[in-house]
């Protein structure tokens, strides 16, 4: 799960992480009114999307004057701000974050993240602030500077001399960087953060270290103990057939193609997904059911699926282990009763009593289910039932 | 021969009384594991399904000396199952539960490295060794005993390609289900030396997964250390970058951790790697006809 900049700003706050003061607008007069209340005579407008690359897509403006303020929260409330991480079509930006202005010396990378490898956090920081950390790390990699963190200490002062002196700050500067990276090794830690990016970390003239952007994520798994994270969820930020699927226990992610599928495990959804397309079709979406596969989640998955106006067919596949494949094709029967399936569906079910369902499924004489004999023959069915064969 | 565990290995459950425990150690037992007891404090000293429980895993390992652990515990309790197994002495704790919080499993993976216990999972099916000892949720039919050794991120590729391998007229030597999320236990790396040296395994094959580094690893270990033929798929070859594919630890991040990137550093150690899962078993076959 993700949370909006100025969320992430809140908890930094609690930390003693600096950064400026703000507030978030959800209208221009809510922004003249942040700004007011700001005082000075220079503002930040930040549209808050859970995207990163929001200035150069236009959605983060300097204003000099209140008027200027209310100008530019009218041009980027509302419109669909497009970045390269949020697709063709943006995402509508429904809040601005008016944050005062900052006298900028020089711009940093700071981030904090589990490297998988090392089973430990690591922090990063680059003088390369502003740029995509990813194209850093692969025409510069030698600008990354890197500490991993034994969890069981927990940050030390010789990994904030490590990052500092590796980004060459002056003597002076080093005890309040390390101030900083400490503090913010403390967020990460107690929420449960997957990771966190500032982009830029900012020196200020007087020596000072803000966090000019700040962008985290969080671990699914640990949100049941996270309330205050629980609570900056933004739902309008997700898409809503993930949402939909995720209250009954399915999950789904839509993509491009036109080969619905539905698939019990994760693992073997992707392995679907990669027949599908070794054979020739696109696939539409990833699904997967989970273990039980029962007539109301096999429904449910089959009305997510068809949601997509693009879907041409539909792939069940189902290795039946401890649930039993007769059960999913009495399953997949009734589920066409309850929702209506108006392409064809290809059913492979393999595993547990797999004979006997090939034998429901046969039986039930529904003209749009195909049986399949194994995995390659029922992508092979759905590819060509997808192209109108 | 097999790895890990075999017909004579005691194991203990933890989680014993509660649903999906119950349901898994009566399947396990039926498969021929011997379940020696099971951990659910408070009700030390009754019975389930024909064995002792313990209060505690020390007081379970000391009276019926176990040496493996099954762990179905609720995912919040599932760093303090794993940490209590290692202090008792288990050699080997199987964690099923799936949804653990990843900073818990950094501890409790920390703490069992310390003493010296390893762990398979979370959030994975379990090992198996054909015909013999089931610590999982495999259906145990599939895995006819063979020459093949078995290591998946996924569960059900696991029983996929264990189906297909049979199917192929071989069968399994021991298949173990490593779990797909981002902090794990046992890994390829520490799994193909067991194959390797287990003189009934003549191949092995390895499902892997978008995300994460372990399959490179598992790349550079096989180019130097492995003799014995290796067919591996990695899926998610067609998932899109930044999103979670059902497991936690399935996603490319920062363009790193693709299928395509793990599939050449394979290819390059010399392994046979399978585009379509569908031609698993047929891979096989023909590595071991050679």
């Amino acid at each position: 799960m993700n949370i909006h900049e100025y969320q992430a700003k809140e908890l930094f706050k609690k930390y003693n992480v600096p950064t400026l003061r703000g507030h978030i607008a959800f209208t221009p007069d809510e922004a003249v009114k942040a700004a007011q209340e700001l005082g000075g005579n220079i503002w930040v407008v930040k549209a808050q999307i859970h995207a990163g690359g929001r200035g150069l897509g236009g959605g983060v403006k300097l204003a000099r004057s209140t008027s200027e303020v209310r100008e530019m929260a009218a041009q980027i409330l509302g419109m669909q701000l497009v970045t390269h991480q949020t697709g063709p079509e943006g995402k509508l930006v429904q809040k601005v974050y008016i944050e005062e202005g900052a006298d900028i010396k020089k711009e940093y990378y700071l981030g904090l993240l589990l490297d998988r490898a090392l089973e430990m956090p690591i922090m990063m920081a680059s003088t390369e602030g502003g740029m995509a950390i990813e194209e850093v790390a692969h025409n510069t990699p030698e600008k990354i500077i890197k500490v991993s963190i034994d969890p069981l200490t927990g940050f030390q002062s010789f990994h904030g001399r490590k990052l500092a002196f590796g980004l060459g700050l002056p003597v002076e500067e080093i005890n309040t960087f390390i101030k900083f990276a400490s503090a913010l090794y403390k967020v990460y830690m107690d929420h449960d953060a997957e990771m966190i990016e500032i982009n830029p970390l900012v020196k200020t003239g007087d020596g000072k270290f803000l966090a000019l952007d700040a962008k985290m994520g969080f671990d699914n798994n640990a949100l049941y103990r996270q309330s205050q994270v629980n609570e900056m969820r933004d739902l309008s930020e997700e898409e809503p057939t993930e949402i939909e699927a995720g209250k009954f226990g399915l999950s789904y992610i839509k993509l491009d193609g036109d080969v619905g599928c539905m698939v019990n495990g994760a693992g073997l959804a992707m392995g679907t997904m990669d027949t599908i397309n070794y054979e020739g079709g696109r696939p539409a979406n990833f699904l997967d059911v989970g273990g039980s596969a029962s007539a109301e989640t096999v429904a449910k998955g089959f009305d997510i699926i068809l949601k997509d106006p693009n879907v041409k067919a539909i792939f069940v596949n189902i290795f039946g282990g401890i649930v039993r494949c007769d059960r999913v094709a009495n399953g997949i029967i009734e589920a066409t009763k309850i929702t209506n399936v108006n392409v064809p569906v290809i059913v492979r079910l393999d595993g547990t009593n797999a004979i006997e369902a090939a034998e429901i499924l046969n039986n039930a004489g529904i003209a749009n289910i195909v049986a399949a004999t194994d995995l390659a023959d029922g992508a092979r069915k759905a590819v060509a039932a997808a192209k109108g064969e | 021969m097999s790895i890990l565990v075999n017909k004579d290995t005691k194991v203990i459950v933890q989680g014993f009384t509660g649903k999906e425990g119950t349901f898994h150690a009566e399947q396990c037992m039926a498969y021929g594991t011997k379940i020696v007891g099971g951990v659910t404090p408070g009700k030390g000293g009754q019975e389930h399904l024909g064995q002792p429980v313990f209060n505690t895993v020390a007081e379970a390992v000391a009276s019926t000396g176990a040496t493996v652990s099954m762990i179905f515990v609720p995912p919040a309790f599932v760093s303090d199952a794993v940490m209590e197994a290692a202090d008792a002495g288990i050699t080997l704790a199987v964690i099923i539960t799936e949804g653990a919080p990843v900073k818990d499993m950094m501890f409790a993976k920390a703490y069992a490295v310390k003493k010296d216990m390893m762990t398979i999972g979370p959030n994975c099916p379990g090992i198996i060794t054909a015909e013999e000892c089931k610590i999982g949720i495999m259906p145990g039919f599939i895995f006819k005993k063979g020459n093949v050794g078995l290591i998946s991120k996924s569960g059900t590729l696991t029983y996929e390609s264990a189906n297909q391998v049979v199917k192929e007229g071989y069968g399994i030597t021991t298949a173990v289900g490593i779990g797909g999320d981002p902090i794990i236990g046992l890994s390829y790396k520490q799994l193909l030396p067991m194959f390797e040296a287990d003189p009934e395994t003549h191949a092995i094959v390895m499902i892997g997964e978008i995300g994460g580094d372990l399959e490179i690893q598992a790349a550079a270990y096989i180019k130097e250390h492995i003799t014995k033929p290796v067919v591996a798929f990695i899926a998610g070859q067609t998932a899109p970058a930044g999103k979670r594919m059902g497991h936690a630890g399935a996603i490319i991040s920062g363009g790193a951790g693709t299928a395509a990137e793990k599939m050449a550093a394979l290819e390059a150690a010399g392994v046979k790697v399978v585009v379509s899962p569908a031609d698993i078993g047929k891979a096989l076959a023909e590595v071991m006809k050679k």
